[in-house]
């Protein structure tokens, strides 16, 4: 029993307890030779209940019971009128145990076992109920039990939810009455019962109401337990949700096959293994795991929803991924023919909290296969990028060379608005009429807790409401600024602004075009340089892009980019890339053919704070093409490159970059052309 | 008392100890003499027990009250003749009550139910679970005579008539609406402190300094707000004087005084079983509490004999000491030792020279002391205050209701579940001290005016009653034209209408202790503690060698109570 002091035992009560012992052995003894020869007359009963009321920790006897009853139930003369007197002993037996010892399991599963029979009267059980839970409001026991019988009776959660609300006014120290109210509030969430629709509305009450019991006792742990609940509840992002996807709903997707050509022609067709297929990108919301064919069901002429195999794009987890990328294969005849995505089929997407996908949704684009006959001219053009300022020239939506068939390896993408290289704009992200308030309330929310906890600091010291206030400004951090500092809000804010409209998209988007290649045939690339960017967000506005200049900015990390499923050219010259390990979103990127790395920081520093993601040499049985020892020094090199595809990359004004690691470079990517500018034999 | 009825003879006629008046103190003194094995004569002029401590039928009220408010007849020559070895004092009687005002609104309404009302005349008071009233009425026993419900909760009133819940335990203050988080917090810890203080522990021990200085300003220490501060001073420190204006506090607390306070009042929250709040009324009102002491005196022995006046005290001629008293029958009883009610005088025989020892003593006796007066009302409504509340304490703290006001206003709304009233009515009690009857009457006028709707006086019946207090009648209706100017002008939205209601102002006097051992009147506490401890002091002063209530059974008093489910406290041993 909670708050009654324990008392010293005195002399006479250790004399009693002798004599019970005595007695219990007694009863234990004949109570075994009844069990073992199954014997179940009614004194054998009677004995096993003098055993338990003593003793109600005895599960055996509560077994012998159990089989009692059924041999009982199987005689052939009984009848409900008897049953229900066997039964009603069961209770009572349970009762007179409880009575002696409330915490006893066996007596409460015994209990739940009778009931199960189907028989019992329910309101007698809360009566019961009320009474242990009167006498020691904080009975976990008679909780559960309270739970089952609820359950079983089909009372209705709010009421519960009722008196639970009164166990906690008479006294709010209550472990159990709050994690009832943490489990009811579930269910009527989960059932989105009338007045449990919204969380957004529900959780701010609750948040006032934990708030009365933290602030009036902050040394009473139950309450901060109730609290870190809520909090749960507040970030938990409630479905996982498609937000982007590549190709976009109703876009035009242009596929130029060039297979037939000589490969020294075009030296791309021969390095790739997977030619003739376009990925389909599925941006979601959070990380998801089980996007499969199952899950996400294409239809088109021309390929099998079988065949595809969705991969998760992730640095970390593997089952886990916000990104999925699947290759679509395309016959290299003329083909027009509409592609229709559907996601969520079954329920099998789910957060790793267990939220399942649950908008359902479909989207469908077109695909144009069309055989280009290509000229030399225009093939040379993406084989290298020059990333000088002069290349570049400001797109202009009414150029005439604006319709961009763009050809590059044998894929040749061409986003169908005859006036713009993107898609529709509005079509770029899916629009959740629902999500962008859902975070309002919960930045809110945590915001409200935020200064009310830096209140309650300021009142005293307490290092529960430390803790707390440390977890809230995480998650606060995470939910409305998801950057570790300033800059990268700054980054963050910044990019938003500019994919937050087609105009301001534009003005960076641009077109390349170099003294040997015309600029009709290269795809329009975005130039993000020169703004300070230290983390690179929006992705889901920038699944498009193909060419991407991000140099001179401040980038550590670029976190997020194996979304861009579709970039072929990519400048990170003149950032802080400090590490080898910090491009590991590259590695996802198998359309990526040229790379400029320059004067960024990598080899710096002897301590590699991102080496720990990456998996180790000694754990990996590649790298057959390095002797044992270059393996292991240039492992990261290895590690990062070897799947990599480029035929072009800078890597010089890095401390890694001397003579040796340039050889290894070559060989771990036979495919490279041009390295620092050079090109190779 | 022209014609007095025939009185039985009193036999015997030697006593240890004659009591006269069967108000607490006395009851209390009768009893632990008669437990001290005294022979004990308990006398009272009065038809009922409990004197000026007791709960009266509604006709009863107005002439008791006026019966103790007339100056003293002159003595009568017959009873001051003296014999040849007294000299015969007589006893007469003292005003002590003071403009008493009784206004009838309803009177077929009372009438009808006079009978099945029991008014406490030294209203409002009530005991706290844990204090010395209740230890002793669970060491004498007296709880077998008892029974209690608990008071549903305690509130502070504000000149808007709002009445703020005050939150005085763990669970108040977490259900609580009005005080914000930051006081919950504020609250809550100044309660541990002192909760840690009691229980000894070393590291939220309250220093001696602080201990010796004013609560109020360990409570500015503390830096609690003022509305907190304002709860715990007057409303679970129960303090009667502002605290924050020396100027006219007469009894300033000191933190060792606060504190003791609060530790009493959280003893007190969740003692017995029934009792849900800290405070406790008995059934049959605070009358039974005399009655009780009186019951126990008899069962040990004590004579009781009701309706006997006595007229004159008996003294020795040569040494001035007390020897007995003459009854109105004209019986004399001798006794060692005597204990009046503070209703009795005693004046010096007229003409005739007292022996020298006598008049040294004398003056003495009949000084008045200057301890100013508590003004009390009784208020009959048909509607409780709070719709869903029957019994609650409220309190005014001091300059809540108005500039001047000096001291605290408490009111106690009593219910007919606690068999005061016919069901359906509300009694409500009011005081607070005054130093003089315009003060008092303003005090209690406040109240009134801003919880109740007064109706018009205009029936015939009331002409009478009115006549009799013209003056203060008029100040009800005065005061309450003046408020509804400024309050709410519409008089039916939602405040009690008053039924009748007696208001009057009792003189404080104290217990004396020299010649003759007199017992106070009711103070203007809620509870009798202080009461209890005049009355142990009177009878250490009789009878120093014996024990006050030997303590018999060590058993720990407070059982659970068997739960028969209407709610009431027994105190069971």
């Amino acid at each position: 029993m909670h708050g009654r002091p324990r008392k010293a035992s005195k002399p006479e009560d250790e004399a009693a307890s002798t004599a019970k012992a005595q007695k219990l052995r007694a009863l234990q003894t004949q109570f075994f030779s009844f069990h073992h020869s199954k014997i179940y007359t009614k004194e054998a009963v009677e004995l096993s209940a003098k055993l338990l009321e003593i003793n109600p920790e005895s599960y055996t006897a509560w077994n012998y019971r159990k089989l009692a009853v059924e041999h009982y139930l199987s005689q052939p003369d009984c009848n409900p009128e008897s049953v229900k007197s066997v039964l009603d002993d069961e209770l009572r037996v349970v009762e007179s145990a409880l009575r002696q010892n409330f915490k006893s399991y066996g007596a409460w599963h015994h209990r739940k076992w009778v009931l199960s029979k189907g028989h019992s009267s329910i309101d007698h059980e809360l009566r019961l109920l009320d009474k242990f839970q009167k006498a020691d409001s904080r009975n976990f026991h008679a909780w559960n039990y309270r739970r089952f019988v609820a359950e079983l009776m089909n009372r209705s959660e709010k009421d519960e939810l009722k008196y639970t609300e009164d166990m906690i006014y008479t006294n709010f120290s209550n472990y159990s009455a709050w994690h009832n109210r943490s489990v009811l509030l579930s269910a009527l969430l989960e059932k989105k019962a009338e007045g449990f629709l919204l969380k957004e509305n529900l959780l701010p009450e609750e948040y006032e109401f934990i708030h009365q019991a933290i602030f009036t006792d902050p040394d009473d742990q139950s309450g901060w337990f109730y609290h870190l609940w809520l909090l749960d509840q507040t970030v938990t992002t409630d479905h996982p949700l498609l937000v982007s996807t590549w190709p976009a709903h109703g876009s035009d997707v242009f596929l130029v096959g060039d297979r037939c050509q000589n490969g020294s022609f075009s030296p791309f067709t021969t390095v790739l293994s997977d030619s003739g297929s376009f990925p389909i990108v599925l941006y979601f919301n959070q990380p998801v795991k089980g996007v499969s064919s199952s899950t996400v069901i294409i239809e088109c002429g021309f390929n099998k929803n079988e065949e595809l195999l969705w991969e998760p794009l992730s640095v970390s987890n593997l089952q886990t991924a916000q990104v999925w990328v699947a290759h679509l294969k395309f016959p290299t005849s003329e083909l027009d023919s509409s592609v229709e995505i559907s996601v969520g089929y079954s329920k099998e997407i789910v957060s790793p909290r267990g939220s399942q996908y649950s908008h359902p949704s479909t989207f469908s684009f077109k695909v144009h296969v069309q055989p280009v006959e290509r000229d030399s001219s225009r093939v040379s053009v993406a084989e290298n990028i020059l990333w000088r300022e002069e290349n570049f020239k400001a797109y202009r939506a009414q150029s005439e060379e604006s319709i961009p068939i763009v050809s590059f390896d044998q894929l040749c993408i061409k986003n169908g608005h005859e006036s713009t290289p993107i898609v529709s704009f509005d079509q770029l992200c899916i629009k959740n009429g629902h999500e962008s308030t859902a975070s309002n309330w919960q930045t809110e929310a945590l915001a409200k807790e935020v200064e009310c906890f830096r209140e309650l600091l300021s009142l005293m010291d307490c290092k529960i409401g430390k803790l707390t206030l440390a977890r809230l400004l995480t998650a606060y951090d995470v939910m409305s600024f998801p950057f570790a500092n300033k800059l990268d809000e700054y980054s963050s804010v910044l990019l938003r602004k500019m994919t937050s409209s087609e105009e301001s998209l534009l003005q960076h988007c641009f077109q390349y075009k170099d003294s040997v290649s015309s600029a009709i045939g290269n795809p329009i690339c975005l130039r993000l340089n020169n703004l300070s960017l230290s983390r690179i967000r929006a992705f889901e506005r920038l699944l498009w892009v193909q060419i991407l200049d991000l140099s001179h900015n401040e980038l550590e990390s670029i976190e997020g980019l194996e979304a861009m499923q579709l970039l072929y050219g990519l400048s990170l010259g003149n950032n802080k890339l400090r590490s080898l390990t910090a491009l590991e979103p590259l590695r996802k990127l198998k359309s990526l053919r040229v790379l400029d790395l320059s004067y960024n920081q990598i080899g710096d520093h002897s301590i590699d704070t991102t080496r720990y993601l990456c998996s180790s040499p000694l754990s990996h049985s590649a790298g057959s093409e390095l002797n044992d020892v270059a393996l292991i020094n240039y492992w990261e090199a290895f590690y990062m490159f070897k799947d990599l595809k480029l035929n072009q990359l800078d890597i010089v004004g890095n401390t890694v970059a001397d003579e040796k690691f340039k050889s290894v470079l070559v060989k771990i990517m036979p495919s490279l052309k041009r390295l620092d500018g050079q090109l190779l034999d | 008392m022209e014609d007095i009825p025939p009185y039985p003879p009193i036999d015997p006629t030697t006593f240890d100890l004659i009591v006269i008046g069967t108000g607490l103190p006395e009851s209390i003194i009768a009893a632990a003499a008669s437990t001290a094995s005294k022979s004990v004569l308990h006398l009272d002029p009065n038809p009922f027990y409990g004197s000026h401590f007791s709960s009266l039928p509604l006709a009863d009220l107005p002439s008791f009250l006026s019966t103790h408010s007339t100056s003293p007849s002159p003595p009568r020559s017959r009873s001051s003749e003296d014999s040849n070895e007294f000299s015969v004092l007589d006893l007469c009687t003292r005003p002590l009550y003071s403009s008493i005002d009784i206004s009838v609104f309803s009177p077929d309404l009372l009438d009808q139910n006079s009978r099945k009302f029991n008014l406490d005349v030294a209203g409002p008071r009530v005991f706290f679970c844990a204090d010395k009233s209740i230890e002793l009425i669970l060491n004498t026993g007296a709880n077998q005579y008892m029974e209690f419900k608990s008071i549903d909760a305690t509130f502070v009133g504000d000149n808007k008539g709002n009445l703020l819940n005050v939150p005085d335990s763990r669970a108040a203050i977490f259900k609580d609406k009005s005080l914000g988080l930051m006081e919950k917090n504020q609250l809550m810890r100044f309660f541990k402190l002192v909760q840690g203080h009691m229980a000894g522990e070393q590291d939220v021990k309250i220093s001696d300094e602080d201990l010796q200085s004013p609560f109020v300003d360990f409570l500015n220490k503390m830096g609690l707000p003022p509305k907190i501060k304002s709860f715990i001073l007057y409303a679970i420190a129960m303090a009667d004087y502002d605290q924050e204006d020396t100027g006219v506090c007469r009894d300033l607390l000191k933190t060792k005084d606060g504190i003791d306070q609060l530790a009493l009042y959280n003893a007190s929250i969740g003692r017995f079983q029934n009792a849900s709040g800290a405070l406790l009324y008995p059934i049959y009102g605070q009358g039974e509490l005399s009655q009780a002491f009186c019951r126990r005196a008899a069962v040990k022995g004590c004579i009781y004999v009701l309706r006997m006046p006595v007229t004159a005290l008996l003294v020795d001629k040569d040494s001035g000491c007390y020897k007995g008293v003459r009854l109105a029958s004209g019986q004399d009883i001798f006794s060692q030792k005597l204990i009046l009610d503070p209703t009795f005088k005693v004046t010096l025989p007229s003409g005739s020279s007292p022996p020298s020892p006598l008049q040294a003593k004398l003056p003495f006796f009949s000084q008045k002391d200057d301890r100013g007066k508590i003004a009390r009302g009784i208020c009959i409504t048909m509607t409780s205050l709070k719709p869903d509340m029957s019994n609650f304490l409220v309190v005014y703290p001091p300059r809540s209701l108005f500039p001047e006001q000096a001291t605290s206003i408490r009111l106690l709304q009593i219910a007919s579940n606690l068999a005061v009233c016919p069901p359906g009515m509300f009694v409500l009690y009011i005081s607070a001290l005054c130093n003089d009857d315009d003060q008092g009457k303003k005090l209690i006028h406040a109240v009134v005016n801003i919880l109740l709707t007064v109706p018009p006086i205009n029936s015939e019946s009331n002409a009478a009653v009115q006549s009799e207090t013209a003056e203060s009648g008029c100040a009800v209706q005065d005061e309450n034209a003046e408020s509804s100017s400024t309050g709410p002008s519409d008089p039916g939205e939602g405040k009690p209408t008053l039924l009748w209601s007696a208001l009057y102002n009792q003189e404080l006097t104290l217990g004396q202790d020299d010649f003759i051992c007199s017992t106070p009147m009711p103070d203007g506490k809620l509870n009798y503690d202080d009461l209890i401890d005049a009355a142990v002091k009177l009878f250490k002063k009789i009878y120093p060698e014996d024990e006050f209530f030997p303590q018999t059974s060590s058993e720990n008093p407070e059982d659970e109570d068997d739960g028969d489910g209407d709610g009431d406290v027994s105190l069971e041993t």
